[in-house]
């Protein structure tokens, strides 16, 4: 069953809706069961908005794009992120990408996770191993 | 380049994951993942590997179990309900591979208070059976203030 509905773009774009069961879905998938993620009366009551999304999962929406776009996951060396606000499922995730530079044969990139115009992943650097 | 563990602060944890071919395809499901590597026995074969390969986030599943370990350090005593993550990095070596046996050790590098905001940053370091390394991780965790 796909998890989330998507369409293609830009290589170093990814656009992905979480649906309102992926925390679920991903807290069995990854064993983080914290119900933060999970319970929005629980999440409310530690300040909140609602249930948010795990923070390694944008951040693997992250890095799915760097993958498809470099060719495969032996490509991606290193992946560095900062969270910031809260996520949540059922509303639209954009990944955007920039080439930095390249050096001793790695792609340097830039990217960032946006959410409703806000950033959820802000200066995310990515290291490419060149094919 | 992220630490290793045996420069950190405090050692807490050792754990051994062993990769499951469901599991990865259960992982890369979850992600919406469509990389055939990850997901097609087939198409991972035909590639020179000898069962799927384990997507590069499929990190947070197999350093979970010592993840979960540093969380829950009674010296620590992390607030869990006011913690979220503030950031992380990754840094792979060798590709996991269905089968594999992944051992991960985590220990605590560093402790920050800022605007009554707490930081913890840990530090980790798996590697597979043959003592190669996979991965090496940096966690660092915000406990909110009340």
């Amino acid at each position: 069953m796909s998890g989330d509905s998507e369409h293609g773009g830009d290589p170093a774009e990814l656009h992905v809706t979480p649906d309102r069961y992926l925390t679920y879905r991903y807290a069995g998938a990854s064993g983080d069961f914290n119900p933060i993620h999970l319970d929005d009366e629980f999440a409310r009551s530690v300040g909140l908005p609602s249930r948010i999304l795990h923070g390694l999962y944008t951040m693997a929406l992250l890095a799915r794009a760097q993958t498809e776009a470099a060719g495969g996951p032996d490509r991606l060396k290193r992946l560095a992120v900062q969270f910031r606000g809260a996520a949540v499922p059922e509303q639209e995730i954009v990944v955007s990408s920039k080439l930095v530079e390249v050096r001793d044969g790695r792609a340097i990139v830039s990217a960032t996770a946006t959410q409703a115009g806000k950033a959820i992943i802000r200066n995310a650097t990515v290291e490419l191993e060149q094919g | 380049m992220p630490k290793s563990p045996d420069q950190a602060i405090r050692p807490i944890a050792v754990r051994t994951y062993a990769v499951g071919r469901e599991k990865i395809r259960e992982y890369a499901r979850a992600v919406g993942e469509t990389e055939p590597l990850y997901l097609d026995l087939d198409a991972a074969r035909a590639a020179g590997h000898p069962d799927l390969v384990a997507p590069p986030m499929f990190a947070a599943v197999y350093c979970g179990g010592a993840f979960e370990a540093a969380m829950h350090d009674p010296e620590i005593g992390l607030n869990l309900p006011m913690l979220l993550h503030s950031a992380q990095e990754f840094e792979w070596g060798e590709l996991v591979l269905a089968g594999d046996e992944i051992t991960t050790e985590i220990a605590l590098s560093d402790v920050s208070e800022r605007l009554g905001m707490h930081f913890y940053v840990f530090v980790s370091q798996s590697r597979n059976q043959r003592g190669e390394e996979v991965c090496r991780g940096t966690w660092t965790l915000v406990v909110r203030p009340r």
